[in-house]
């Protein structure tokens, strides 16, 4: 008898056997990586969780989409190492949940945008683009100037807790004073620095009276890629 | 469903044998370059997960990883350009201009920085925007010369460094420290500095608040103080704009930019490119 498909056709319980078989190998295909993922995270020091201004500042990226056009993962080519500085560790977005890598630059790569330029700068560049950059095709955003509404804000932590980031309880407790102090010049920083080491604090968009979503946006965008130090990053710290 | 398998008479070609409600179907093969294509790709894919990395934990025989690739890279143009760079860091920056091949290295060089790092405020070619300075002009917040250059470029204004340039100007009319009047009174007078159209009278009264409250860093004749990186206010060139809008939001909540340090960030060699290329632009002093 002659093995083909009219064989396996006619025979249910082959049939059923064989479509085990090749269901088995795709799911151990895409399955037993997921398993050796921890060992892909390189041992760097200085991530920390996000604080609760850039939390929230990274909430309105994701929901202005901003990762449709900016993406967050620079490549270890040398161009990208020329233009953004060092390529990016599975490190620095081990708290993000969902991560913003992106797949596409229709906008430059932001993984290291924070400290680039001043607050005065994304204000202007976030407001109107072009008043800034002559030729760029980035909508402006001027509506972010209204009040910030972060009432969820524990909420948010909580979540993010729940999927493995190490928020702590005195986290949680201060994360509303914590969320306010950050972008008030006036504001007791100490605890919030103790707590989230390297935040960027001040008025981010120079209207200290209101705690608007440009502050939270800026505060994150301030941040990215400034956790690692990588003057004190050696090679068997990138090891994977 | 028959089992016979037949010649279809229209096309010359087999038939699977099979027969639906009278319907056959042909059993046309995959042409061969096709399937030789996929065998030959099946193949290929097996090779390359001996060669290169595919499977997790299991480096492939080549050795190859992206990471050393690049290392491997940077370290071949760094290597290329090491005789030049070298060089500019070891030497006094007045040095480096002293020597054309050293000056068209830093500039092309100091161009690519400025590109990249600085363009996005003070625009490609240095013209500048509303709220950040032209550097293409002679006019200068703080001082035109290499080392004002340098020291601003390395230490950044109002940054976060501890040497960073700085001065703070008073919010005058958002903390209350000019009437509204006053205000009015001043702004008049900044456009007769600037010989704008103005009101003469009020002009007249704001030259008695300027001098009090304005001349310290200004100057009383509006020429500004370099050390202190108070703009010049009896010329035609404005940062923040010079209609009497303009000047006016300027007097009540006050202006002051920030630049980025940039030490740590660049390295020492790109530093000294960059001022280099700054100072070329136009306005070098």
């Amino acid at each position: 008898m002659r093995f083909n498909h009219g064989m396996i056709e006619r025979n249910s319980v082959l049939l059923l056997v064989l479509s085990f078989l090749t269901v088995t190998i795709g799911g151990i295909a895409e399955i037993v990586p997921l398993f050796a993922v921890e060992t892909t995270i390189e041992r760097v020091k200085g991530v920390r969780p996000y604080t609760p201004l850039e939390l929230a500042g990274r909430n309105i990226y994701v929901r202005e989409g901003c990762y449709l056009c900016h993406s967050q993962q620079i490549r270890p080519f040398r161009d990208e190492y020329e233009r953004y500085g060092h390529y990016s560790l599975a490190a620095e977005s081990m708290y993000d949940h969902p991560f913003q890598w992106g797949s596409k630059r229709t906008g430059p790569d932001l993984a290291r945008v924070g400290g680039r330029y001043s607050h005065e700068w994304h204000m202007a560049h976030l407001i109107a683009p072009r008043s800034v950059v002559p030729e760029s095709i980035m909508p402006g955003y001027p509506f972010l100037v209204r009040r910030l509404d972060a009432a969820d804000i524990v909420g948010h932590l909580k979540a993010n807790r729940a999927v493995g980031v190490p928020y702590t309880d005195e986290m949680l407790a201060n994360a509303r004073a914590d969320l306010e102090a950050q972008a008030n010049p006036d504001a007791d920083t100490v605890g919030l620095l103790k707590r989230y080491p390297k935040a960027v604090v001040g008025n981010f968009d120079g209207d200290a009276a209101t705690l608007t979503e440009m502050d939270a946006l800026i505060a994150y965008l301030q941040m990215l890629g400034t956790l690692v130090r990588f003057s004190d990053v050696r090679p068997e710290h990138l090891k994977q | 469903m028959a089992a016979d398998r037949e010649r279809d008479i229209v096309t010359g070609k087999s038939t699977t044998g099979h027969e639906w409600d009278g319907i056959r179907e042909l059993d046309t093969p995959l042409p061969s370059w096709w399937l030789y294509t996929f065998y030959a790709s099946i193949l290929f894919a097996v090779i390359w997960c001996v060669l290169y990395p595919a499977i997790p934990g299991i480096d492939g025989l080549l050795g190859h990883t992206n990471r050393r690739d690049l290392a491997e890279t940077v370290k071949a143009a760094t290597d290329a350009q090491a005789p030049m760079v070298d060089r500019i860091r070891a030497l006094p920056i007045e040095e480096v201009r002293k020597d054309p091949k050293l000056l068209a290295f830093a500039r092309t060089g100091g161009r690519a920085a400025f590109n990249n790092n600085c363009a996005a405020c003070h625009q490609v070619g240095g013209a500048g925007a509303r709220g950040f300075p032209n550097l293409a002009d002679d006019d200068w917040l703080w001082g035109g010369t290499l080392a004002d250059i340098e020291q601003t470029i390395r230490y950044g204004i109002r940054s976060e460094h501890d040497k960073a340039r700085m001065s703070l100007m008073p919010r005058f009319g958002a903390d209350g420290m000019l009437t509204p009047a006053q205000i009015d009174d001043v702004v008049e007078h900044v456009l007769a500095l600037s010989r704008q159209p103005h009101d003469q009278a009020k002009a007249a009264r704001g030259a008695a608040v300027f001098a009090e409250q304005c001349a310290a860093c200004h100057q009383k004749d509006g020429s500004g103080n370099r050390e202190l990186g108070a703009p010049a206010l009896n010329d035609q060139i404005w940062l923040y704009g010079g209609t009497r809008g303009a000047i006016r939001d300027s007097v009540f909540n006050a202006r002051g930019g920030v630049m980025p340090n940039w030490e740590g960030r660049l390295d020492e060699a790109t530093i000294k490119m960059l001022t280099i290329y700054v100072h070329g632009l136009g306005g070098g002093k």
